[in-house]
């Protein structure tokens, strides 16, 4: 039986991963590369880094850091941040990572998603959404808006209706990141995550909010999210306590 | 030394990443030229079936990874896209591959499973082999896929997984070994998958 997947999610900034609460004030935490290690050898089942300032900063995106991770690490990784071309996307597979996230860049330029899908296989992308609870409308129907760039442009986009266009693009996987939970280690959005998981076939990833093993069980239960994002509890030093995989795997059995 | 082939659109640097950790000789495959030293052969794959054989054809390597593998019987292990293009015919992109292994390789039924197959699947073991010394059946893999390979022959079958159906994810036909999930991306237990292969490259285990 398939299992669901636990993703070790790190937001990098310099070399360094960076923890944030609903998107802002940031904190630094350690070395990329040694946190990535250390998450492995605690057998984590997939790794996920967002060089989060790429963007923003108009630079590419932290290649070295991610050839020194691939090196050592032995679980899915994927790349996201600053990705904006097919050249792009192919350089960040060269140095070792198996997918690639778009975020904003795929809202700004749907086709790129196509063009990811049709030069390295579905399998390498991950449409990455940013969404929040908004005042359901007729151009909203879904009660979820699309934001970008850091949460702070809104799109006035339906979060089930891009969530639909990105699979018939191509996307391998769509990951639903609540802006109302990030950081708040209260627990994932279940409505929204429950509303894409059941109008897309291809798998969903959970995002934003969790703080204990149960916030996963609650999750996968009411959801049909296939993975869910992790980073508070695993290495956050903001939060009550930190727990190991051993400790949440034997919680999701 | 093992030849892992370097096609553009393979992860053929993450196959290397996990034979460099486990300390075990190996390098690049990109032209004819690279495979006179190599006595183990690595065809990885990410991607799809008729990328992957018009990659292998533009590199005009076909010919001798068939004299080499079928041939003079060098050890060959397939990963992912590496083990549906042994078989005769691919649903993906209607796709004529390498035909080394009778049978063909299907879609998944997208009304009864997500596709892609996304995740870590439990693998069960038909029987015991060197290929699978130190790893217990029902242990989990990584594996990423949307189609399945059908041998014709289930003798070869060593391994299956159940997703929506139970499907075969590893064969092992003499020198011909193939896995659908990715042992360079299965943590300890897919390296320890590679090691074996080492090892029968060696001649220490067969």
């Amino acid at each position: 039986m398939l299992t669901n997947r636990l993703i070790a999610c790190f937001d990098i900034r310099n070399g360094l991963v960076t923890k944030a609460h609903k998107f802002k004030n940031n904190i630094d935490i350690g070395s990329a590369e040694n946190m990535a290690v250390k998450m492995y050898e605690d057998q984590i089942d997939e790794i996920i880094f967002y060089d989060i300032t790429a963007s923003s900063e108009k630079r590419k995106i932290d290649i070295d850091t991610v050839k020194k991770v691939a090196k050592q690490v032995f679980v899915p990784f994927t790349v996201g941040g600053g990705i904006k071309s097919l050249d792009d996307m192919y350089e960040v597979l060269k140095a070792g990572a198996e997918k690639i996230s778009i975020d904003s860049m795929a809202v700004r330029n749907p086709n790129i998603i196509k063009e990811g899908a049709l030069a390295f296989g579905s399998q390498c992308i991950v449409l990455s959404m940013q969404v929040k609870r908004v005042k359901k409308t007729i151009s909203i129907p879904s009660g979820y808006e699309i934001a970008i760039d850091g949460a702070r442009v809104f799109t006035g986009m339906d979060a089930v209706e891009w969530a639909k266009k990105a699979q018939g693009l191509g996307a391998g996987e769509i990951c639903v990141n609540s802006i109302d939970q990030d950081g708040t280690h209260a627990g994932y959005d279940i409505e929204i995550t429950s509303l894409i998981s059941r109008n897309v076939n291809v798998p969903v990833i959970a995002s934003g909010g969790a703080g204990t093993p149960q916030h996963l069980v609650d999750v996968f239960s009411n959801t049909e999210a296939s993975a869910a994002i992790i980073s508070s509890m695993l290495y956050s030093p903001k939060i009550e306590r930190n727990y190991s995989m051993k400790e949440i795997k034997e919680k999701l059995i | 030394m093992i030849g892992v082939i370097d096609y553009k659109a393979g992860n053929a640097p993450s196959v290397l990443n996990a034979l460099n950790k486990l300390n075990i000789d190996s390098k690049l495959i990109t032209s004819e030229q690279d495979m006179k030293s190599v006595s183990g052969i690595i065809l990885p794959g990410v991607g799809s079936a008729k990328a992957t054989m018009e990659s292998l054809r533009s590199m005009k390597i076909l010919e001798k990874l068939e004299e080499m593998v079928v041939g003079e019987g060098k050890p060959f292990l397939g990963i992912c896209i590496g083990l549906q293009v042994l078989f005769e015919f691919s649903e993906e992109g209607d796709t004529n591959c390498l035909g080394w292994l009778r049978g063909c390789v299907k879609r998944f039924p997208e009304s009864r499973v997500r596709v892609p197959h996304i995740g870590w699947n439990g693998v069960k073991f038909n029987y015991e082999h060197p290929i699978i010394s130190k790893i217990n059946s029902n242990e989990f893999f990584y594996f990423v896929n949307s189609y399945y390979v059908v041998p014709n022959n289930n003798d070869i079958i060593l391994g299956r997984t159940k997703y929506g159906l139970e499907f075969c994810t590893m064969v092992a036909h003499k020198n011909i070994f193939a896995t659908q999930f990715h042992v360079e991306k299965s943590g300890l237990i897919g390296l320890q998958l590679l090691k074996n292969f080492a090892a029968v490259v060696g001649g220490d285990l067969c």
